[in-house]
């Protein structure tokens, strides 16, 4: 992260990380905008990602089937960007907080800003995400939130699917020749320690699950644990080991890798604001 | 809505609404029925079950509502233009189209009618219910071919041409199809 990035990010935390669930149960609509817009970047940059792979994939069924589950990923994140512009009440719309935010405005893990790497590299990291996503949406379907009980009941569908591919994947290079096996090994042990973040519980994560809208990322943590050890057992592959937590997406302190995807992302709005197709 | 309502008058006046409101809506539907879904040309929206309602407002607008099939389905879009299209062209007064997203959109939803004619297509329709969705991730049945009945198939991509189908090949005729996966 260079020092730039640094200061951005501080900027853009500090002013509103200070909330809590109201006694009533329901949460802040300031609260609510940033959980939100944490879900719906997780998808953006994650679908934006996957979009490089068009064109390059390994196989032609590859490439669909990247550009199929980027496409699910975009359709999450649009549903979700206009639900947080109404939240936020400012007259924002889905484009409007998709291109013109800066970096440190994104909250997103930064596990899903990591580079492609190697069509491996690729499969473990939705992996991952995938059964997040998965034990995320399973529960927040049932939470009090009815817009994004309906997004979640919606998307989780279709993640299962994305899921099945991934991991469908994941067994067949583990399990493998030693070659594909030590790729996936080599990129389970770059990235396993950025997925840290994902179960890192903070004061918003704290006061959505108290407000009844999203569950305790103990629940999902514990729930995704076993999902993927089992996925690991069957590709033959072990599990890193835990590392300290260093990396704070969710709170808009990006790596080095987030810049680039939101210069080619939002190249064209901004040098022609309010284009339209 | 708490008004009482002097059930002589609502007895009366009832007939006569009840034919216009019920022509209009009958209109909508019949419309709605000759909207093809722009990617399987073969299957209206109607008998892919995307049409969740249609209602006459208490405004006289007529209100159909729509759901989407996936979230990011890029058809999404075109379905919705045609299905303003036709209910103008159908001439079914003033109507708004509302996007309906819970409970989500499942291929369960798809009618026996759809179902044949997805068959006839050449695209295999969902063998078993959305209920059963928890076992996507083992279930790995084999999908009978559409030409040949065999069930010497396997799947070539888990997706394929659209996000809501897969693509699979016949080990006994050669040919290559596509399955409408249950959702």
């Amino acid at each position: 992260m260079s020092a730039t990035d640094a200061v951005s990010a501080t900027d853009a935390v500090s002013a509103t990380d200070a909330v809590s669930a109201t006694p009533s149960g329901r949460v802040e609509p300031a609260a609510l905008f940033r959980y939100v817009l944490r879900l719906a970047d997780l998808s953006l940059v994650l679908g934006q990602r996957l979009g490089e792979w068009v064109g390059h994939a390994p196989a032609l069924e590859e490439d669909l089937g990247l550009a199929n589950v980027a496409l699910d990923l975009i359709g999450q994140a649009r549903l979700l960007l206009s639900y947080a512009g109404e939240v936020e009440g400012l007259g924002r719309d889905e484009d409007d907080i998709a291109f013109l935010r800066e970096q440190g405005q994104y909250l997103n893990p930064v596990l899903v800003e990591q580079p492609n790497g190697d069509f491996g590299q690729t499969i473990v990291r939705q992996v991952l995400i995938d059964a997040f996503q998965l034990e995320l949406y399973e529960r927040l379907q049932t939470g009090t939130d009815e817009r994004l009980a309906a997004v979640a009941a919606k998307s989780v569908k279709e993640v299962r699917y994305h899921l099945r591919y991934s991991s469908g994947w994941l067994v067949r290079l583990g399990d493998g020749t030693l070659e594909s096996h030590a790729r996936v090994q080599s990129a389970l042990h770059a990235l396993w320690p950025y997925t840290v973040e994902l179960f890192a519980e903070d004061e918003l994560d704290r006061a959505m699950a108290d407000g009844g809208v999203a569950p305790p990322l103990a629940d999902v943590h514990a729930a995704w644990l076993a999902r993927i050890d089992a996925i690991l057992a069957a590709a033959t592959l072990e599990r890193p080991p835990e590392r300290a937590y260093s990396w704070h997406g969710k709170r808009g302190q990006h790596s080095e890798h987030l810049g680039y995807i939101l210069a080619e992302m939002q190249h064209l709005q901004r040098a022609y604001p309010e284009a339209r197709w | 809505m708490n008004l009482a309502p002097d059930p002589a008058r609502a007895a009366a006046a009832r007939p006569s609404a009840d034919t216009a409101a019920e022509r209009r809506l009958a209109v909508a539907w019949a419309a709605l029925a000759c909207v093809e879904d722009p990617e399987i040309p073969a299957v209206s929206i109607v008998d892919l079950g995307l049409i969740r309602g249609v209602d006459l407002r208490p405004d006289g607008a007529l209100e159909v509502r729509l759901s989407p099939t996936y979230v990011g389905c890029p058809a999404t879009n075109v379905i919705r233009r045609a299905v303003e299209a036709a209910l103008r062209d159908a001439g079914a007064g003033h109507f708004v189209v509302t996007s309906v997203l819970s409970p989500p959109w499942s291929s369960d939803w798809i009618s026996a009618e759809g179902r044949r004619k997805l068959e006839l297509y050449g695209i295999v329709p969902p063998q078993h219910s959305a209920a059963s969705l928890r076992e996507v991730l083992r279930e790995s049945r084999p999908i009978a071919c559409p030409r040949c009945h065999s069930i010497d198939t396997d799947c070539l991509s888990e997706f394929g041409s659209t996000p809501c189908k897969a693509l699979h090949r016949c080990r006994a005729c050669l040919e290559p199809f596509e399955y409408f996966k249950c959702i």
